[in-house]
């Protein structure tokens, strides 16, 4: 377009000054007149430019200088620059600034730039200008080939079910995909998977192929490409770290754990006696906590599973409060007894609560206000 | 139009340096230096030479091209460019796409059943051979020359590395369209048409995207029964259509059409694979020529 309007004025320039000799018409843009323009017009229009955009060039940059940093913190940290994996970073970082901050993403962080910066789409085209996919003109063209490999799967199926039929084999159940404990992507995932935005009405038809895929009989010549896009449930129970059983000289098994509620901290050892003692820091339980509450509150994982009088316990408690460390100390009994407990019965705590630390600590003071949550008194004049 | 303003200046211009006597030599080394000749044969005038394929080039070009081949020293290693970019060009048939197909073909493929007389299209009433029984036949006569027309094009479109766009709105045959696509190397659209696809693809795409330089229809109706907007812009963009017209179709914006059934799914297997075989073709044969022409080039081509 430039090109055409350089060459539309200088012909209407010539037109019109017909004197001019060959020689001085050099490049017309110095005879073009010149526009005044407000600044408010040169500035970047922050809001039409759109998500930032990273370079490949600038994303290979950031690669290496993370490679080169990882040996620098591996030095620092007096480790082996070979094997220096995310978790020693993560620990080094930690480390070397500590932060206080609670938002976990507003502390340092040193990860691998694919982490960090969000996958984006390159030109989509090579230098003869040829779009490399061959859905490009679509608009949509990673979803649009989904769309468009699923229905040949679907093909697929059919003709494996016309094969058979054609051998006298067809049974209206046949072999279906067996799913398990698996649910569908989300749309969010899917977008991730496919780097392009999908409406929810493409997401919903996807979902909805991909169901009377399932519901064909034969369908499990197709099972791979399902099941790439089946994420798996993870169920809470087996993520739990349970202690290990020790037996100490006397042949007494005993299992020790540790608890914290707001700023206390504590580590209660369980040994399998048979006389049901409690002894915290050394003092018994009814001396260190007056208050019946809190008693309560160290006999509950015991009167819940019925194991009141079975164990033995040996507990140091330190920081916070009468009731926070109470709860601390109830949180390290349920831990414990993990240990001595069945399966379903540890189900059982854990749906009780017993073994969910309780998050809530105190709340800070924010300026302008008296408390955390408390305004100063309003005045209306 | 501006194109259309840009020749009648260009033809004012060589008027002006008539009449003062201003050389078409020194014309010449401007032009050179103003690289006008990469103007013409990209975006402006290029569909023009596209599209000028089986005619003769514009008066304008023709006086440019002689202009600079007078003087300017850079034109040797284009001379085996243009050679190879001519050579289609000196026979009617040259990729002999009239061998794909006989009629015989387009009567077992059921291409010459058209809709019910109540469906007709005035427009279409010249490419029917008559009415039986209240459905709609095709002259066959006529397809057959229209579709040997529309797949020439194409081969010369295939040959000079231009875009092809299959586009079809049937759902019955969408899997089998993109198929045809990806197996010839172009490009298919069989999915919703977004608004601004071509009129507004440098926002949509991004800057700089190469628009198709043909786009095929293999059915020119949308879901609702009208015409496809494909239509309409591709005739707002200057870019050349194929179609396969039916008898309830308007082949008025179609620059190649194709009058027959687009029903069927025969007549539609017939058509992916007619047009597949003329790109591939087409393709084959533009690696032969540019072999051929690799191996001559060390010769020096005089001016």
């Amino acid at each position: 377009m430039s090109g055409y309007s350089l060459c539309f004025t200088a012909v209407v320039v010539f037109k019109r000054k017909t004197w001019l000799s060959l020689g001085q018409l050099a490049f017309p843009c110095v005879l073009c007149r010149s526009i005044s323009q407000n600044s408010a017009l040169c500035r970047k229009n922050l809001a039409a430019a759109g998500p930032e955009k990273f370079t490949a060039e600038f994303i290979q940059k950031q690669i290496e200088e993370f490679n080169i940093g990882k040996r620098h913190l591996a030095n620092i940290m007096g480790e082996d620059p070979e094997n220096f994996s995310q978790e020693d970073i993560d620990r080094s970082i930690a480390y070397l600034f500590p932060s206080g901050l609670f938002e976990k993403k507003a502390r340092p962080l040193m990860k691998h730039p694919d982490e960090i910066f969000p996958m984006q789409r390159a030109v989509q085209w090579g230098k003869d200008r040829r779009p490399f996919h061959f859905l490009f003109y679509t608009g949509k063209q990673s979803y649009y080939s989904l769309m468009h490999e699923l229905y040949g799967k679907m093909l697929n199926i059919e003709k494996h079910q016309d094969r058979l039929r054609s051998k006298g084999l067809f049974s209206k159940d046949g072999h279906k995909i067996s799913l398990g404990m698996s649910r569908w992507l989300t749309k969010e995932e899917l977008e991730a998977l496919l780097v392009e935005n999908i409406s929810t009405h493409d997401y919903n038809r996807f979902i909805q192929i991909m169901e009377r895929l399932l519901s064909m009989p034969y369908c499990n010549i197709e099972e791979e490409f399902v099941l790439r896009f089946r994420h798996l449930l993870q169920t809470q129970s087996r993520h739990q770290m349970v202690s290990a059983l020790q037996k100490d000289e006397n042949g007494v098994a005993f299992s020790s754990a540790e608890g914290c509620r707001k700023t206390s901290h504590s580590t209660v050892v369980l040994r399998d006696c048979g006389s049901g003692r409690l002894s915290v820091n050394g003092q018994d339980s009814l001396l260190y906590f007056p208050v019946l509450q809190d008693r309560e509150q160290l006999m509950f994982p015991m009167q819940f599973t019925g194991t009141l009088g079975r164990f033995d316990l040996e507990c140091t408690v330190s920081g916070g409060g009468r009731s926070s460390q109470a709860g601390a100390l109830r949180l390290a009994i349920s831990r414990a007894l993990l240990s001595f407990l069945s399966p379903s019965e540890r189900e059982m705590m854990r749906q009780a609560g017993l073994l969910t630390p309780d998050p809530r600590v105190r709340e800070r003071k924010k300026p302008g206000q008296e408390g955390a949550r408390r305004k100063f008194t309003w005045k209306k004049r | 139009m501006r194109k259309l303003n840009f020749v009648c200046i260009l033809t004012d211009f060589f008027c002006l340096l008539k009449t003062f006597g201003i050389s078409l030599k020194c014309l010449a080394t401007v032009m050179s230096n103003w690289k006008i000749r990469d103007l013409l044969s990209l975006g402006l005038l290029g569909l023009r030479h596209s599209r000028g394929v089986l005619t003769k080039y514009s008066s304008a070009g023709q006086t440019v091209s002689a202009a600079a081949s007078v003087s300017s020293p850079q034109l040797q290693p284009n001379d085996a460019a243009e050679k190879i970019l001519n050579l289609p060009l000196e026979k009617p048939d040259f990729f002999r796409v009239a061998e794909l197909f006989s009629l015989k073909d387009l009567f077992d493929a059921r291409v010459h059943l058209g809709h019910k007389k109540g469906c007709r299209h005035r427009l279409m009433e010249p490419y029917l051979y008559g009415c039986r029984l209240d459905q709609d036949i095709f002259d066959l006569d006529q397809t057959v020359e229209h579709l040997q027309r529309a797949l020439n094009f194409t081969a010369h479109i295939a040959y000079r590395g231009g875009i092809i766009l299959f586009v079809s709105r049937r759902r019955q045959f969408g899997h089998l369209v993109e198929s045809t696509a990806k197996d010839c190397g172009e490009y298919a659209h069989t999915r919703y048409w977004q608004g601004g696809l071509l009129t507004n693809a440098n926002i949509q795409y991004g800057p700089g995207v190469r628009l198709p330089d043909l786009i095929i229809f293999l059915s020119t109706l949308n879901n609702v029964f009208q015409q496809h907007v494909g239509v309409r812009d591709a005739a707002k963009m200057n870019i050349p259509t194929v179609g396969v017209v039916d008898s309830n179709c308007n082949p008025c914006l179609v620059t190649y059409p194709v009058p027959g059934n687009d029903d069927t799914p025969v007549a539609m297997e017939l058509y992916c694979r007619l047009f597949k075989m003329t790109i591939n073709r087409a393709k084959d044969k533009r690696r032969q020529v540019e072999l051929l022409y690799g191996l001559n080039a060390p010769s020096p081509s005089n001016s």
